[in-house]
């Protein structure tokens, strides 16, 4: 939802990253504030996952250029760890398989460190446990999910769900969902987005990085953005998505090239 | 010129010394295990101890072994039960325990026919042997195949007690039978011995443990281990095997398994190593028709430890199916090697086997052989094989990261995962979570 008295979360500007030597994120400007949800959409190869992952602080991607702040802090001071304890929360498009570990250990041990980090109250395992199993039912998790080892052999839409429970414990002030719907069918499609839903509040902000409108019938956005070639070339409100779904994407580049070349032959003359 | 090459073998006399007390062993009563003994000993005068030319043994030297001069123990050393009451394990309602090679009753809870109506026998094999001649002579000595392997040999050479475990047909047994094989003693060598029949359609489950008693004022002192063990799985049987080695850091450990399986049978074994400066586990096993397994295997080790694992899996019949994970976690300066080859024979059709081999370098020092080796000659098979080696993965690390853990804590947990995904397979809840601890407090660093 746009607010009247949103606080600015996340400030990207001239964003620019490479990884191994390759530029992806070109100049980047996006900008959200707090109660918003915001879709990032575009081609394969736009570079919207580079975008998530650096947001979170991947050591694969270099940051050449530009500048993030969030809650007016320089996010490329804080190290990945640092950045998911402040409130930003990145849910993975392949979460890791974690053979060997429980579900419920690990849950505990991410929850405890973020609790004890921000000041607040640790939980044992018995009040842990009772706990977990109330977020779970938001996610109609069956408990069995917590004595299993960390996604190991859980199905897709299985590894989302788990990775909606980690951002429903830690409570995130900047969600970001990296295909999140990507192999989830209709039924796991609707689990996963009302748990988004009854996460988000006017405090915390989410953003979607999709290929599909169809995830944007249940988590209704704000602002539709258009990637391409690693900056954001349009935004608009949700019916640019299913403008989106029926033409693609080539209009958008298409319009944007035009543009360029309108402003730079009125910079000429 | 000419050159004169000497025909020499350095290790004959090695051999010699170990077998110079083997004729102070008492006879058996039995002739045919005078006679296995008498034909260990005449392989023992043509076999020589392995060395790095052996293309077997080419990752594992043993010529420190050679060094060192071992003899059977004397005397038991005298041991309360409060003394290895830390050992036991709390579901085995039953437990034989042997002290440098030795049997202790005192310290034992066996269970032979008489005192329970199931026939069960966990017992040794001088209490059992009149009572159960047929069974015992049908496989001791039998599958585990002395004559080519020289410490095979010198342990069935030194046959004498044994640990035997039979669990007659249908009978499950549902709590663990525990063995545990303690060193007290430096400059010992014990041959430990296990003979586990399984009847048909039976179940049990066999904790194999080797450990070291630290006396007052023990040093860490040299013994040697050399143990061999066979376990028959007839018609639908089903064995679980958990096979623990942690012996003293100065130790030698060397032994023999041989595991065969009847039709549509089961057999699922977990070994683990932690202990011994230098030890060497061979694991074959033998598949009928239609049976299936499950061996899976950690190496735990740090310093200049050397843990080797050669496993053969024989898929001598149809419909077998075979799965193999193994996993080492080298640290320090150690060396882990694994061979496992999966044979699969010809007629062997429909055989499913899948192996892999895992490995995790913790220093830049640590060292990995690994060598997964098929063999197959039957054309309607379902095979598949790999190994890794390195560090942690960075995505892993990565992951655990953005969930806001510290980059050591997210380390540890991987690396205690890594070997903890061994350890939950074990089916005996107080083992699983003592070893779990071992690997938590072993893997953890700190940052």
């Amino acid at each position: 939802m746009i607010l009247q008295d949103s606080k600015t979360l996340l400030e990207v500007r001239g964003l620019r990253a490479t990884v191994n030597g390759i530029e992806i994120l070109k100049g980047l400007d996006f900008t959200v504030k707090s109660g918003e949800v915001h879709a990032i959409m575009g081609p394969n190869g736009s570079g919207k996952s580079t975008f998530a992952k650096v947001l979170a602080g991947h050591t694969a991607y270099e940051v050449t250029a530009g500048s993030v702040l969030f809650e007016g802090k320089n996010l490329f001071e804080l190290a990945p760890e640092e950045r998911a304890r402040a409130g930003v929360f990145l849910a993975f498009q392949y979460p890791i398989e974690i053979p060997g570990v429980a579900n419920s250990q690990f849950l505990r041990l991410t929850y405890n460190t973020v609790q004890a980090q921000r000041g607040k109250e640790e939980l044992d395992p018995l009040e842990f446990d009772d706990f977990v199993r109330e977020k779970m039912k938001l996610l109609e998790m069956s408990p069995d999910f917590l004595d299993r080892s960390v996604n190991e052999g859980f199905s897709g839409g299985e590894k989302k769900r788990n990775e909606i429970l980690q951002m429903a414990l830690l409570e995130p002030r900047l969600a970001i969902l990296d295909e999140t719907d990507s192999g989830l069918d209709i039924d796991a499609l609707r689990i996963v987005s009302h748990g988004v839903n009854q996460l988000a509040n006017k405090d915390n902000a989410t953003v979607l990085v999709t290929h599909y409108q169809r995830l944007l019938n249940y988590i209704v956005p704000d602002f539709v953005h258009v990637m391409e070639a690693g900056r954001i070339i349009k935004t608009g409100g949700k019916e640019l998505a299913l403008e989106l779904e029926t033409r693609g994407y080539d209009w958008v580049a298409a319009e944007h090239q035009a543009a360029s070349e309108t402003r730079a032959a009125g910079g000429a003359a | 010129m000419s050159t004169v090459t000497s025909i020499r073998r350095p290790t004959a006399g090695y051999l010699e010394t170990l077998l110079a007390c083997q004729p102070q062993l008492p006879t058996s009563p039995l002739a045919w295990i005078n006679a296995l003994r008498a034909e260990a000993v005449n392989r023992l005068d043509v076999l020589t101890l392995p060395t790095l030319r052996d293309e077997e043994w080419r990752f594992t030297d043993i010529s420190q072994l050679t060094k060192l001069s071992f003899s059977p123990a004397l005397g038991a050393t005298y041991l309360e039960a409060a003394d290895i009451a830390h050992f036991y394990i709390e579901e085995a309602t039953t437990r034989l325990v042997f002290v440098d090679g030795l049997y202790a009753p005192q310290l034992s809870s066996a269970a032979s026919c008489g005192n329970g109506d199931s026939g069960v026998v966990v017992s040794n094999l001088p209490t059992v042997l009149a009572s159960h001649a047929a069974a015992i002579e049908a496989h001791l000595g039998r599958h585990a195949a002395f004559r080519d392997n020289v410490f095979a040999a010198l342990n069935t050479a030194f046959l004498h007690d044994a640990a035997v475990i039979v669990v007659p047909r249908d009978v499950a047994l549902a709590a663990p039978v525990h063995l545990l094989f303690i060193a007290t003693q430096k400059e010992v060598v014990s041959t430990p011995r296990c003979l586990v029949v399984a009847e048909s359609g039976s179940v049990v489950t066999v904790i194999e443990d080797y450990v070291v008693f630290y006396q007052p004022r023990w040093q860490e002192e040299a013994h040697f281990t050399n143990a061999v063990t066979e376990i028959v799985l007839e018609d639908n049987a089903r064995v679980n095997h958990i096979r623990i080695q942690r012996e003293g850091s100065k130790a030698f450990h060397i032994a023999n398994c041989a595991v065969s399986l009847g039709r549509a049978s089961n057999y699922q074994s977990v070994s683990v190593s932690l202990g011994a400066r230098i030890s060497r586990y061979n694991l074959d096993v033998l598949l009928a028709e239609g049976a299936e397994c499950a061996v899976d295997g950690l190496a735990l080790i740090a310093a200049n430890q050397l843990a080797d694992t050669h496993t053969c899996i024989d898929h001598a019949q149809p419909h077998g199916v075979s799965r193999q994970l193994h996993k080492c976690i080298v640290d320090g300066s150690a060396h882990a090697v694994f061979n496992g080859k999966i044979m699969v024979r010809q007629g062997a059709q429909r055989t499913d086997s899948v192996q892999s081999s895992r490995n995790l370098l913790l220093t830049g020092k640590a060292h990995v052989d690994t060598k997964p080796q098929l063999e197959i000659f039957a054309d309607d098979v379902k095979c598949a094989h790999g190994a890794t080696i390195g560090q942690l993965d960075s995505e892993e690390v990565f992951y655990l990261k953005s969930r806001g853990l510290s980059d050591s804590v997210a380390r540890n947990l991987l690396t205690y995962a890594f070997g903890a995904e061994i350890i939950e397979r074990i089916p005996v809840a107080s083992l699983r979570q003592r070893l779990g601890q071992t690997v938590l407090v072993q893997t953890t660093r700190q940052p």
